[in-house]
């Protein structure tokens, strides 16, 4: 602003990189960025050399022949004889399955303990501090052993159900339905005696019936709003309501009812045949304590960030609120969460990812995800450890990626509109 | 463990080139100790004992070897490795020898690059399942849960066993025989396979042995033997011929307790040579000429390791079987000394 600052600037020269604050920077930043390359290339190159001397080289090929092993649960179609890379994808599916399934349950009872953290209710507030001092400060891989033991050690044996001499050591819950034993918790599983013809691929078959059903229930919700909102109308109008209830009803259920009952729905229950249970649905312990596992324990750390979320938020919203004549649950669900959204979204991204990740500590109760077949099996029957850790870790990084990225269009959404 | 084993790989280069230059006998003499690549826990034939020392039948090869190089059987650290860890420990350089119940198969000996020199133990894949369970044959296994020891020959040959039979199976992966033995006591799985020995061995640690019983079918070929790495020809003579000097002091009677005596008073010339009375032949491997002699004076001959670890006065009570010496119906079977 005054005239003793505008001294004439100097004219570009080689010594400026050095010396002049206003071009030093670049050569600083040239120099770090060279010195990066020059180590990964020496990274690189030291081992390729390596394995070079060992007369190894770096061969993708093995994905595509045969795998040769067994894999207890998939949820696409595998048999020993498919490749190895069809191996990794069921392992890939089977920790999807997993991350997918334990960041919803984390995070719905994380969000519902860490609103209950903050209860007036003295021993439900300690309750559930209680609860995430224990899980959050006890490594994970403790709580994913302890849970799979609890199972195998004190569920009993499937040959426990069986019955000697009229009395069976066992039975089934849940009106005989339900059967947990030290292998596997099996549930009766819905199935259809006359399905719609499906849509077989070569990558996937399209579940036809299974879409028909949904797009259905889809339909009867969409009816049953445009009701309401004719109802509304009405009432706006005449200032009666008229009863809806049973129409409601009927449209939600008779076009579900008689399409399930025309496919042939009817519950496939499991029952013991042989070694183990069979039909219905069967989750592996494996599968179980690994989802259970994470689910407490991520719901811990996500109790705690949503405490911290509504305690970022001013008391003073909390008493307008109140001034306004909202109830408290009306006060936390329409004022307080959507504003500790802001606070909450960006911690728990950091979650779902670091979740994601940690599904690979199902080796130690041999649940076989992307770590077990791909980083386990694989890696040792083929020997190619270099190849197989670094697609594996690949994977994890555009997971982790993709996660970070959906969850940023989220918090992008909620955050603070700057007008 | 990812991390271990990536490191692990990246840190084998860096090493190896230091390794495959030296040569691993000058780097295990310069060392002074042998690092053997031992079970994490098999007993009879690798585990350590109440005090914590590595004992059994593949350790005492290691001792052998030991014994044969540096002079000293104690000389020996003993690497505990699972069924997966243990060819990325040997090829890194972690171990200098591996014997560990490791089935010699054509794609570990060319595609992984190691060396199998011998077959101290043959033996073949079976069952072990609970008594009560009433199952006489392994084709009475369909839909029965089964557990394998992960990374290793057997978790094929069973997908191949059950194929070729068409019955189904649910396989529980376990990273060693300890998990697998205590998932098996637990219930988890119905059968539990491995090598027939490596059964006889768990059955034997089983709180009532008698309550299981192998089932008769033997599902596949499993050579065992010892592994170096592919490349130091030397090195790989060197266990080989200090196993056969063991097998060929059983055909000749040479025990623990008289090899001094056979050293000084036999006219066999083929004992001499082995001995190092006569000839030159420890020179050949860069080693003295008293290498077999030491190696045989440390835990006796096979047939006497044998015995120790897993024969009929042991708890395992394993027969000699297939591994008899030739001239007694079995395959062990020593190359001439000459």
């Amino acid at each position: 602003m005054s005239g003793a600052t505008d001294l004439p600037k100097p004219a570009f020269r080689l010594s400026s990189l050095i010396y002049d604050t206003r071009y030093r920077f670049i050569t600083i930043q040239v120099i770090v960025l060279i010195l990066a390359l020059l180590f990964t290339a020496w990274l690189v190159e030291n081992v390729r050399s390596n394995l070079a001397l060992k007369g190894k080289d770096i061969d993708f090929a093995f994905l595509w022949r045969r795998g040769g092993y067994d894999i207890g649960q998939h949820l696409i179609p595998y048999t020993n004889d498919s490749t190895h890379g069809r191996a990794a994808m069921v392992g890939l599916i089977n920790t999807l399955v997993v991350a997918v399934l334990a960041s919803i349950l984390s995070t719905v009872l994380g969000v519902f303990l860490g609103v209950l953290r903050l209860s007036k209710n003295w021993i439900i507030s300690r309750l559930v501090g209680v609860y995430v001092e224990i899980f959050r400060n006890v490594p994970l891989l403790l709580w994913i052993v302890l849970v799979a033991v609890v199972f195998s050690e004190t569920a009993p044996a499937p040959k426990d159900f069986k019955l000697v001499n009229g009395v069976a050591k066992a039975s089934m819950s849940l009106w005989d339905s339900v059967a947990i034993t030290n292998r596997s918790t099996n549930v009766p599983f819905p199935l259809l005696d006359r399905p719609l013809p499906a849509i077989v691929t070569p990558w996937f078959t399209l579940p036809t019936s299974l879409l028909a059903i949904l797009a259905l229930i889809a339909g009867s919700i969409w009816a049953v709003l445009r009701l309401s909102r004719r109802a509304t109308a009405v009432q706006e109008a005449t200032g009666m309501r008229p009863v809806t209830w049973w129409q409601s009803l009927a449209i939600l259920f008779a076009p579900m009812l008689a399409a399930l009952y025309a496919l042939g729905f009817h519950l496939d229950y499991p029952a013991l045949k042989g070694f183990n249970f069979q039909g219905g649905l069967s989750f592996d312990h494996a599968f179980t304590s690994l989802t259970l596992a994470l689910t407490l324990y991520y719901a811990a750390i996500t109790a705690e960030i949503v405490r911290s979320g509504i305690q970022a938020i001013s008391r003073g919203q909390t008493e307008a609120s109140f001034a306004l004549g909202l109830r408290p649950g009306r006060t936390m669900s329409l004022i307080i969460l959507p504003q500790a959204l802001r606070v909450i979204i960006p911690p728990m991204i950091s979650q779902w990812v670091s979740l994601t990740k940690d599904t690979s500590l199902g080796i130690a109760v041999s649940y076989l995800d992307l770590r077990g077949t791909l980083g386990g099996i694989t890696l040792n029957q083929t020997g190619r450890e270099l190849e197989c850790m670094l697609l594996m870790m690949l994977i994890y990084l555009i997971i982790s990626l993709i996660i970070s990225a959906l969850a940023n269009v989220y918090n992008t959404s909620v955050k603070l509109k700057e007008r | 463990m990812n991390k271990t084993l990536f490191l692990g790989t990246l840190a084998a280069g860096a090493m190896l080139a230091g390794i495959a230059a030296a040569g691993t006998l000058d780097d295990v003499k310069a060392r002074g100790v042998l690092n053997c690549g031992a079970n994490t826990g098999l007993t009879g034939f690798g585990a350590p004992d109440a005090n914590g020392d590595y004992q059994g039948f593949d350790v005492d090869l290691c001792k052998a070897v030991a014994a044969a190089v540096l002079g000293d059987q104690s000389k020996v650290k003993y690497v505990p490795t699972t069924g997966e860890t243990r060819f990325t420990a040997l090829a890194s350089g972690e171990v200098d020898l591996l014997v560990r119940n490791s089935t010699w198969t054509f794609s570990r000996d060319t595609d992984l690059k190691l060396d199998f020199v011998a077959v101290n133990y043959y033996d073949g894949q079976g069952f072990l399942v609970r008594k009560d369970l009433g199952v006489t044959s392994a084709k009475e296994l369909g839909g029965a849960t089964i557990c394998i020891q992960t990374g290793t020959t057997t978790e094929l040959n069973l997908a191949d066993y059950f194929k070729s039979n068409s019955l189904e199976y649910t396989p529980v992966t376990v990273v060693d025989d300890a998990d697998a033995q205590r998932q098996f006591l637990a219930g988890a799985c119905d059968a539990f396979t491995t090598d027939a020995s490596g059964l006889a061995s768990a059955r034997a640690t089983l709180p009532n042995p008698d309550d299981y019983v192998v089932l008769p079918e033997i599902i596949s070929k499993e050579p065992l033997g010892p592994v170096v790495r592919h490349g130091d020809n030397n090195w790989g003579d060197i266990v080989r011929w200090t196993y056969y000097a063991l097998v060929e002091a059983e055909e000749k009677g040479i025990t623990k307790a008289n090899v001094e005596e056979m050293a000084a008073s036999s006219t066999d010339p083929e004992v001499r040579r082995l001995l190092g009375v006569e000839g030159e032949q420890g020179k050949f491997l860069g080693l003295d000429n008293d290498w077999a002699k030491r190696a045989i004076a440390a835990n006796g001959n096979y047939g006497e390791i044998f015995e120790t670890n897993l024969g009929e006065s042991t708890p395992i009570k394993l027969a000699r079987g297939l591994n008899a010496l030739w001239s007694q119906g079995g395959l062990q079977y020593a190359p001439p000394f000459r």
